[in-house]
């Protein structure tokens, strides 16, 4: 068991170094990339299956003892996410080549530096390596989002690379006074440290890491650069972050804040949580266009997370990772969706859609799920991840933040109703019309793809829908494993033990 | 530890907060730089007071050694902000090559949004000025509100 933990991070970097060999030729590339993704996926899940029946597992890289090393540790909420994030790369993989993403080389390096980095999040044991696994799948995604270089993808590119760079700076800056107060950096040994610090300083680093990862998780008021920037994006590039990138974030937010044991920002963390959900979701109404519509909805479905967070409670904690788990592969199917769209009505502007369901149906029923799923609608996973998310609150009775919770769904929905009449219904004899007079403009960056979606693409949003409902129906199981996650994250010692005691 | 090295420190992060609101692109970087200087001398700080080379075998008794911790976090933040300075040169020269202009643009979207919401209130705003009019057409020019009473008796 101790070998998969550095393969999960080092084999998609191997398999980067060997895309960036074979840059002549795309299909040895793709065989590589797929072939890597697989392997780390099939890993990922031995992981998980470890982790959950004997609990939480350390390596000490190199042999060095716990504080003075590299750790790489998977607990139980580590491992879920991330066999849930790997899971679903796998289907934006097969999505990206089908749409022809991959036509400049560099994507398929970059591609698997992306997971690296977030195998790596997910895995680090101590806070620096978080940083830097944080950049490492920063820096790729830096490349993927700048891609095709045009002008709006530049000045998109700018200002996603200044804001995360500047709070990586905040990042390293919060490291150094983490440093300054504890003499250490390991996760393990600051759960030990962190109660003997006085209340003061506790407070200052929840704050200062809180600012730092609701920069990268885009909470409200932080959030500024993601629908700026994500739209801008090739739709599979796009699909990739908004399911993992945000949700990195989300995670070392839970990482942070159970470790530095803060309750008393209970209050400030919910009132972030419900104008994160509020603004979010008002902005997705406001907009025209499906790619950021959906962009503010990352925001909105935020909030949510955070919000089972700031609860402070065991419920609150297995709600969020919970929700985690249901969102990853719900908001990359819908980007995938959104690329559908744009490959076979030319645009992802509503103005310049509608009639697809005549057009074609598959699309829409592949939309429908994951967008009743994404608004909380009983049979679909949202429903069960909301559900236990508002038991939750009850449970602590914060009434307020219970009733915006509720009132955001709604919401949720009406936006979704708006791409979905937007796009799907119309009249399709005006449109094509319409379509026809704005077929030179509209056609933009997948302007050498074919006009119908290609097999491929179809496919690989169906075997995402597939996860979605798959989840739905492992609600049940997957609400204990997290409830079992949340225990581990509240109780330290069991992550202590295992950084400490069985080291090997 | 040092009280010149943290006032270094925090006049770095001044001038690379300012910078990095500026909305020239090459400022911006320039102030990137400033602030990833401010943060590196920061790490070195946190590890406490200037000691002797930490060499295992060196003869000097380990009480007396540096932190190197903090100098290799330092090391490592350097070369990833060195990485992405570069990264960021080339964006804005592609910048540069493609609009001749050194400055952050808008978001066309934005703009869209925002002369959306102008049209809309605009509309409003006709809609209630052809209330108003209404109004007037519908009323007797010579109506008299009750609060102004009749003029001649209000002058005297």
């Amino acid at each position: 068991m101790t070998t998969i933990l550095p393969l999960i991070v080092v084999l998609p970097l191997i398999g980067a170094a060997l895309d960036l060999l074979l840059v002549r030729s795309r299909l040895a590339q793709r065989v590589v990339t797929v072939s890597t993704v697989l392997a780390v996926c099939v890993l990922a899940v031995v992981l998980l299956i470890d982790v959950e029946s004997h609990g939480t597992v350390a390596v000490q890289i190199g042999g060095w003892q716990a504080p003075m090393g590299i750790t790489l540790v998977a607990d139980l909420m580590a491992a879920m996410f991330l066999t849930v994030s790997l899971l679903t790369v796998v289907f934006v993989l097969v999505f990206a080549i089908g749409q022809g993403a991959d036509e400049r080389s560099i994507f398929h390096p970059c591609y698997l530096v992306l997971i690296a980095g977030v195998a790596g999040s997910f895995l680090a044991g101590d806070l620096f390596n978080l940083f830097v696994c944080f950049e490492i799948m920063l820096i790729a995604s830096y490349v993927l989002i700048t891609l095709g270089a045009t002008k709006a993808q530049v000045r998109a590119g700018m200002t996603y690379v200044v804001i995360n760079l500047t709070a990586s700076t905040l990042f390293v800056t919060g490291v150094a006074f983490i440093y300054a107060a504890t003499g250490t950096l390991n996760f393990a040994d600051l759960a030990e440290r962190f109660p003997g610090l006085p209340d003061h300083v506790r407070l200052a680093m929840g704050l200062v890491f809180l600012a730092v990862f609701g920069v990268k998780a885009a909470v409200f008021p932080l959030f500024g650069w993601l629908p700026d920037s994500y739209p801008t994006a090739p739709t599979s590039v796009t699909a990739v972050f908004s399911g993992l990138l945000t949700k990195v974030g989300v995670y070392a937010i839970i990482r942070s804040q159970t470790i530095f044991d803060v309750p008393e920002l209970s209050g400030f963390v919910l009132v972030v949580a419900g104008l994160t959900m509020v603004v979010g979701v008002v902005g997705a109404i406001a907009q025209a266009d499906v790619k950021r519509i959906l962009s503010f909805h990352i925001i909105s479905q935020i909030g949510y997370m955070v919000m089972g967070l700031g609860l402070y409670s065991l419920a609150g904690l297995a709600a969020t990772v919970l929700y985690v788990v249901h969102h990853i592969p719900v908001k990359t199917v819908l980007f995938l969706v959104s690329g559908l769209v744009e490959q076979v009505g030319g645009s992802s502007a509503l103005q310049r859609l509608g009639g697809l369901l005549h057009r074609t149906p598959v699309i829409a029923i592949l939309f429908l799920p994951p967008a009743l799923s994404l608004a909380g609608i009983p049979p679909f996973s949202g429903f069960v991840a909301k559900l236990a998310l508002v038991e939750a609150g009850l449970g602590a009775e914060k009434w307020v933040i219970v009733a915006v919770s509720l009132v955001v769904s709604l919401l949720t929905l009406v936006s979704m109703t708006k791409i979905w009449s937007g796009v799907f219904w119309g009249d399709v004899e005006v449109d094509n019309a319409a379509l026809a007079a704005e077929a030179v403009p509209a056609a933009d960056a997948d302007s050498g793809a074919p006009r119908r979606s290609p097999a491929l693409m179809i496919g690989a949003t169906a075997g995402a829908v597939a996860l979605t409902l798959a989840i739905a129906v492992a609600a049940g199981p997957l609400y204990d494993m997290s409830s079992r996650a949340a225990t581990d994250l509240l109780d330290t010692s069991t992550y202590i033990d295992a950084v400490t005691g069985g080291g090997s | 530890m040092s009280y010149a090295l943290a006032v270094t420190a925090a006049v770095l992060f001044c001038c690379g907060t300012y910078l990095l609101l500026q909305r020239t692109l090459t400022r911006v970087i320039l102030g990137v730089v400033l602030l990833g200087h401010g943060t590196v001398l920061l790490l070195q700080v946190s590890g406490g007071r200037a000691g002797e080379p930490p060499i295992v075998g060196s003869g000097v008794d380990g009480a007396d050694f540096v932190d190197p911790l903090p100098q290799a976090l330092a090391l490592t933040a350097i070369v990833i902000t060195f990485a992405i300075t570069a990264f960021l040169l080339a964006l804005a020269y592609r910048s540069w090559t493609l609009t001749h202009d050194d400055r952050v643009q808008d978001d066309l979207e934005d703009h869209l949004v925002d002369r959306y919401a102008r049209v809309e209130l605009d509309r409003a705003a006709q809609a209630a000025a052809r209330e108003r009019e209404d109004l007037t057409e519908f009323g007797p020019g010579d109506y008299v509100g009750p609060d102004d009473g009749p003029p001649d008796e209000a002058d005297t």
